[in-house]
């Protein structure tokens, strides 16, 4: 299949996604979907009046930052666990227990915790993906290659060389999916912390769009929302599943 | 400087794999393990490289810088062919301009084209591969290289082309090796001395000097001589007539 024709197949889907949108507005009325043209337009409203500026910086914000800082920790302890057999028997199930910890209940501890607008959408973030990564990490570790680790060891490479040539483009094949699932989810979470919580942000202006009934409104955040967690998946992820995809 | 062992032995688990092994490779030798599959030539490769250590007995080495080609080339598929080769030299903290360099020399001389030398391992033929992993070992400069087997899945005429390349160069740095087959005529081809290994587990069972064959007929000629050597058909038949 050429580049062209496999973008016109992309396409179809979001065209299909959009007529059936249409449809849904033409069955069953603007009080349970609002008409796609006039989402988009109102979206464009609030992006292009500024409007949305504030809300938007403050949700990618605190999304970003509290999927940073997970990617920082998984990664962080996913070394001394991947490399001391003991540690990661301790580390396995304690991570299997935090992932199937409800985000919900991160959110309901941050506020007791910090109070609203204390950083807790961040810190929910953080919390919930880190051990995701971590997992992922571990897994990337545990799977890499004995037999070039001893190769590297038997060429007498250095730690460092190690790291970056051997055992982190290994690592990298495993972390880029995770990574990018968990930017995914880095948003929606910090969105239902800004709704249930902090009252900030996307979350905080979709909380105000349902008070006031405005389906339009709650669906122009809703596609502004997405766009950002695509664009921040493209800017952020796109390189590095390049990279993996040539490793291979 | 020289590769003892003395008195090896080695089991894993329940199973025996080497028995009483006594072996020197002194430098510039070029010693070639023949034995049948399975019966710890891979094993034996790696105790001398140090990646094993022996369950009983000795394995002492004097080599200043051991370098090994695998059976299968253990390349990074992440780098191209050059930075592959250079691998060696970037652990040993050689500059980035100069173990390109030097790489590039080296694979040029074992018959990459330059436009090889961009390619990941992925689009690399087997030759190919084993050509820049030999590379990679020659690279580091090694008084000592060890290889397991390193041409098996090659087809013939491209084995004895690459087994020519490995004589011509350990003849020109004067690197001894010990070089694992099950490959009859590839160690006569090769071998300064042969040293037969019987069936698991591995005992010498015959340890004598080899002219390196020239040509093929020479190289099936001493390889028939070799099988018929009372030694070996002894090892062969106690193996239940299992050629090698
Ligand atoms: N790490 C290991 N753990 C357990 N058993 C092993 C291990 N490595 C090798 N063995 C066993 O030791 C025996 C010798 O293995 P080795 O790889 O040394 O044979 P080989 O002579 O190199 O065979 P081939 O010619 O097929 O490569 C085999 O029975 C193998 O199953
Ligand atoms: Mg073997």
């Amino acid at each position: 299949m050429g580049a062209a024709e496999r973008a016109l197949w992309s396409l179809s889907g979001l065209v299909v996604l959009a007529l059936a949108w249409a449809g849904g507005h033409a069955a069953y009325g603007p009080f349970v979907l609002p008409r796609p043209d006039e989402t988009v337009a109102t979206a464009f409203d609030l992006v292009g009046s500024g409007a949305a500026g504030a809300a938007v910086l403050a949700t990618a914000g605190q999304a970003l930052l509290g999927w940073a800082i997970g990617l920082g920790i998984g990664l962080a302890l996913a070394f001394p666990a991947g490399f001391l057999a003991p540690l990661g028997l301790a580390a396995r199930p304690v991570a299997t227990l935090l992932v199937a910890m409800p985000p919900v209940a991160w959110i309901v501890l941050a506020l007791i915790w910090f109070g609203p607008g204390g950083g807790a959408d961040a810190f929910t973030v953080a919390v919930t993906v880190a051990p995701m990564l971590f997992g992922a990490a571990l897994q990337g570790l545990a799977s890499r290659d004995p037999a070039l680790d001893e190769m590297a060891a038997q060429f007498r490479a250095p730690p460092l060389v190690r790291l970056t040539d051997v055992i982190a483009p290994q690592l990298l094949s495993h972390l880029a999916p995770a990574a990018g699932a968990a930017l995914g989810f880095s948003w929606k979470v910090c969105v239902m912390a800004e709704v249930m919580a902090s009252g900030a942000g996307i979350g905080g202006q979709l909380a105000i769009a349902r008070a006031h009934l405005d389906l339009p409104a709650t669906f122009a955040w809703l596609l502004i929302l997405v766009a950002l967690a695509l664009l921040s998946d493209t800017l952020l992820l796109w390189p590095l599943r390049r990279r993996t995809a040539a490793a291979r | 400087m020289s590769l003892t062992f003395a008195g090896v032995s080695l089991a894993f688990g329940a199973e025996p794999v080497l028995s009483g092994i006594d072996l020197t490779v002194a430098a510039g030798e070029f010693v070639v393990l023949l034995g049948p599959s399975g019966c710890g030539k891979t094993t034996m490769l790696r105790l001398a490289s140090g990646a094993l250590k022996p369950g009983r007995g000795t394995v002492t080495s004097g080599f200043a810088r051991a370098a090994v080609v695998y059976q299968t080339p253990r390349l990074l598929g992440w780098m191209d062919a050059l930075d592959n080769a250079a691998f060696g030299m970037k652990s040993l903290g050689v500059r980035r301009a100069e173990r390109r360099e030097r790489a590039r020399a080296i694979l040029m001389r074992l018959g990459l084209a330059e436009a090889d030398l961009a390619k990941r391992p992925s689009r690399l033929s087997g030759g190919m591969a084993q050509r820049v992993a030999f590379a990679r070992a020659l690279a580091v400069e090694p008084d000592f290289i060890l290889m397991d087997e390193p041409f098996a899945a090659l087809e013939a005429g491209l084995r004895r082309r690459l087994q020519d390349l490995v004589r011509a160069e350990t003849e020109r740095s004067g690197v001894a090796a010990l070089f694992v087959t099950h490959d009859v005529a590839e160690a006569t081809r090769l071998a300064s001395r042969i040293v037969v290994l019987s069936a698991r587990p591995g005992r010498i069972v015959a340890d004598f000097a080899n002219a390196p064959a020239r040509e093929a007929a020479e190289a099936f000629e001493a390889a028939a001589a070799l099988l018929r050597r009372s030694d070996v058909a002894a090892a062969i038949n106690a193996a239940g007539g299992e050629e090698f």
